[in-house]
């Protein structure tokens, strides 16, 4: 504690939890909004991991409440959100969002993976075979009909799932940028600062896992879509940085009463996690890696290796962003006085030990579902090497 | 069809009968509710039908810190100094204009080490007071919007409240409020603020800090009523609010406003 803080101001009351929620809601929209890509919008090169893309955002989808639920004082009141809910805050729509987001998904999922599923059901044998019979809930036709009205229905569910994606994660930027008291938040540019930066993180995350999972497979790298993923990566990832500067440039700019407290913020409390991680590491550094993977002629398995490279610095950043938010702006008093401090303890509920337990979940529930349901469609092509210009990018 | 006299008045009846029953409903529904919050209050009048207010006067306050104290034990709000449902703050103003403020333990011990951890030499500060702090019960509490649940709620007298038998926690509030006034109760895993004493106020009796405070820095009373103490106090005197540009409201008005107080 430096300065004056107000005396019940000395705990950082949303922790390390409040910290990996949005982290976690933003990979679920990011990899959705890849996987909408290929179906609503037709980029056809992002074939290879529109499946594998859907599978992602539910498994991140499901483990999404989870931290708030560790985190409350009394969780097992958790479902008065559902029950009592006050409709002026926005907090209770979560409930709500999260539920309708998890039917689309859950839905858009079935019907993808529903020619495997029937497939597996009468190829299997045991266990499996129940399983699988069981998930197919009776729906055994394989015709050409039954296909097409599967593929309308998988895009009208795409098209729904974009807004309420966006909705899902917009929200949570709003959560924080709603609150008048706190001068570090309370900005109309917040919610669409968590989008960008949910999207950037979600096809960083695609891109990493699908490397690594493609390497375990033994299986080849599809490059030209992995290379377009990277490409959109640079995109949105450009945008979110322009919008996160304009956010502290106006308020530099601007020079209101809170500037100064907010200056001190960013340059003696949180100068590491904001300038160098979240900053440099984190966007600056994977952009001008980036951009020299479009710009320069390099080696396939180099260029790759950047495309990675930038991938594990933005999931990085973009973690350090969400903890520059949610304990930056609690480290302010709300005197715009002082600062408070905080270190995650190791242990506890709100430890980090919980917290990396919670953050390696999905990927769990992802393994399950890869198992089951195995996104990988053999039959591609082999890769035919094209430029990342604009007539090979798919964007006609 | 023909219809007799007999059934024509027989129908008639029954419809009239059916519509007086049928638009008594609001009026049944209305009275339901009227008289299931119709409690009597030990000052005679009903419940919620003050609109109460509430007066810090800064030029009186000495920091003794006894309103601390006395909100404690009334309460029941834990001992150490992190947790408070009203404290004293003290304002020291250099020469150079430069303002040092602290609030040592919350206020509850007083002020009696000079300067207790500034580094302030006496001769250049140019002047000192203190100022009480406790929830301003604001009229439009962003804390009452945020709460997810409706836990936190206001009575129609005035006062926000929190149900903490409904309270999950999620701690929204206390980031909703610019006073700082809402704190997290580890054991009971709810939030717990000033609530103006309201179950003295309904028995007539007036908030213990109130009630405690040896110069009178702190007043009581009802918006409402003209001849009140608070009413004429504030008729008489200059006041302001904290941090009015954000809207909120805030029903403590604060006699002795500095700049730098917030």
């Amino acid at each position: 504690m430096t300065g004056f803080i107000f005396p019940n101001e000395g705990v950082i009351e949303w922790d390390l939890l409040i910290v990996i929620y949005p982290y976690i809601t933003g990979l679920v929209a990011g990899a959705f909004v890849v996987s909408s890509l290929y179906h609503v919008f037709g980029l056809t090169r992002l074939k290879p991991v529109a499946r594998f893309s859907l599978i992602t955002a539910l498994a991140f989808l499901l483990v999404t409440p989870l931290p708030l639920v560790v985190h409350l004082g009394r969780p097992e009141r958790a479902l008065e959100m559902f029950l009592t809910p006050n409709l002026t805050s926005a907090m209770s729509a979560f409930g709500y969002i999260w539920f309708f987001y998890l039917i689309i998904l859950v839905a858009e999922v079935w019907l993808v993976f529903r020619p495997d599923i029937v497939r597996y059901a009468s190829s299997s044998e045991g266990t499996r075979k129940t399983v699988y019979t069981a998930l197919a809930l009776g729906m055994n036709t394989l015709t050409e009909e039954s296909l097409t009205v599967d593929r309308r229905l998988i895009k009208v569910l795409s098209f729904i799932g974009i807004p309420v994606a966006f909705l899902l994660h917009g929200y949570v930027g709003f959560i924080f940028g709603a609150v008048k008291a706190n001068p570090w938040w309370s900005t109309p540019l917040m919610p669409i600062i968590f989008l960008l930066s949910a999207i950037v993180s979600g096809i960083a995350l695609l891109i990493v896992v699908y490397l690594i999972v493609t390497r375990l497979r033994r299986a080849e790298v599809e490059h030209r879509c992995f290379h377009f993923m990277a490409l959109w990566l640079g995109g949105f990832l450009t945008v979110g940085v322009v919008l996160e500067g304009l956010e502290v440039f106006s308020m530099l700019y601007e020079q209101e009463e809170s500037w100064q407290i907010i200056s001190q913020l960013l340059t003696q409390r949180i100068a590491f996690t904001y300038f160098g991680i979240q900053f440099v590491l984190g966007s600056l550094l994977p952009l001008l890696l980036l951009a020299a993977t479009a710009l320069f002629k390099m080696e396939e398995r180099f260029k790759t290796g950047l495309a990675f490279l930038s991938s594990v610095l933005v999931l990085i950043g973009v973690f350090a962003m969400r903890w520059n938010v949610v304990i930056g702006g609690q480290l302010i008093s709300k005197s715009l006085r002082g600062f408070t401090s905080y270190a995650p303890p190791l242990w506890g509920l709100n430890g980090i030990v919980v917290a990396s337990i919670i953050l390696l979940l999905p990927f769990i529930v992802l393994a399950v579902l890869i198992y089951f349901i195995p996104p990988w469609q053999e039959e591609i092509k082999p890769p035919e090497r094209r430029g990342l210009g604009y007539r090979a990018s798919g964007l006609r | 069809m023909k219809i007799s006299r007999r059934d024509f008045i027989k129908i008639g009846a029954k419809g009239l009968l059916a519509g007086v029953a049928f638009s008594s409903v609001p009026f049944l529904l209305q009275g339901l509710v009227k008289n299931s919050s119709r409690a009597i209050a030990a000052d005679g009048g009903g419940l919620e039908r003050h609109n109460w207010g509430f007066i810090c006067d800064n030029e009186k306050c000495i920091g003794c810190g006894r309103c601390v104290v006395a909100c404690k034990k009334e309460n029941k709000v834990p001992w150490e100094p992190e947790f408070n449902r009203t404290w004293v703050e003290r304002y020291i103003i250099t020469e150079d204009e430069k303002i040092y403020v602290d609030s040592p333990n919350a206020g509850r011990d007083g002020f009696q080490d000079f300067p207790p951890k500034l580094d302030v030499p006496e001769s250049e500060v140019w002047k000192s007071f203190f100022v009480p702090k406790l929830c301003n019960q604001c009229h439009r509490p962003p804390c009452v919007t945020v709460c997810p649940v409706g836990a936190t709620y206001q009575t129609h007298d005035g006062v926000v409240l929190i149900d903490q038998d409904h309270c999950i926690g999620c701690r929204y509030c206390i980031q909703a409020c610019p006073y700082g006034a809402r704190f997290f109760l580890p054991e009971l895993g709810v939030v717990d603020k000033c609530t103006w004493c309201y179950h003295r106020i309904n028995r007539g009796l007036i908030p213990a800090c109130v009630e405690v405070c040896p110069v009178g820095a702190r007043i009581f009373g009802d918006l409402n009523d003209p001849a009140g103490t608070l009413k004429t106090t504030l008729a008489q005197k200059r006041f302001y609010v904290l941090k009015p540009e954000l809207g909120t409201e805030p029903k403590v008005s604060y006699i002795g406003f500095e700049k730098g107080v917030y």
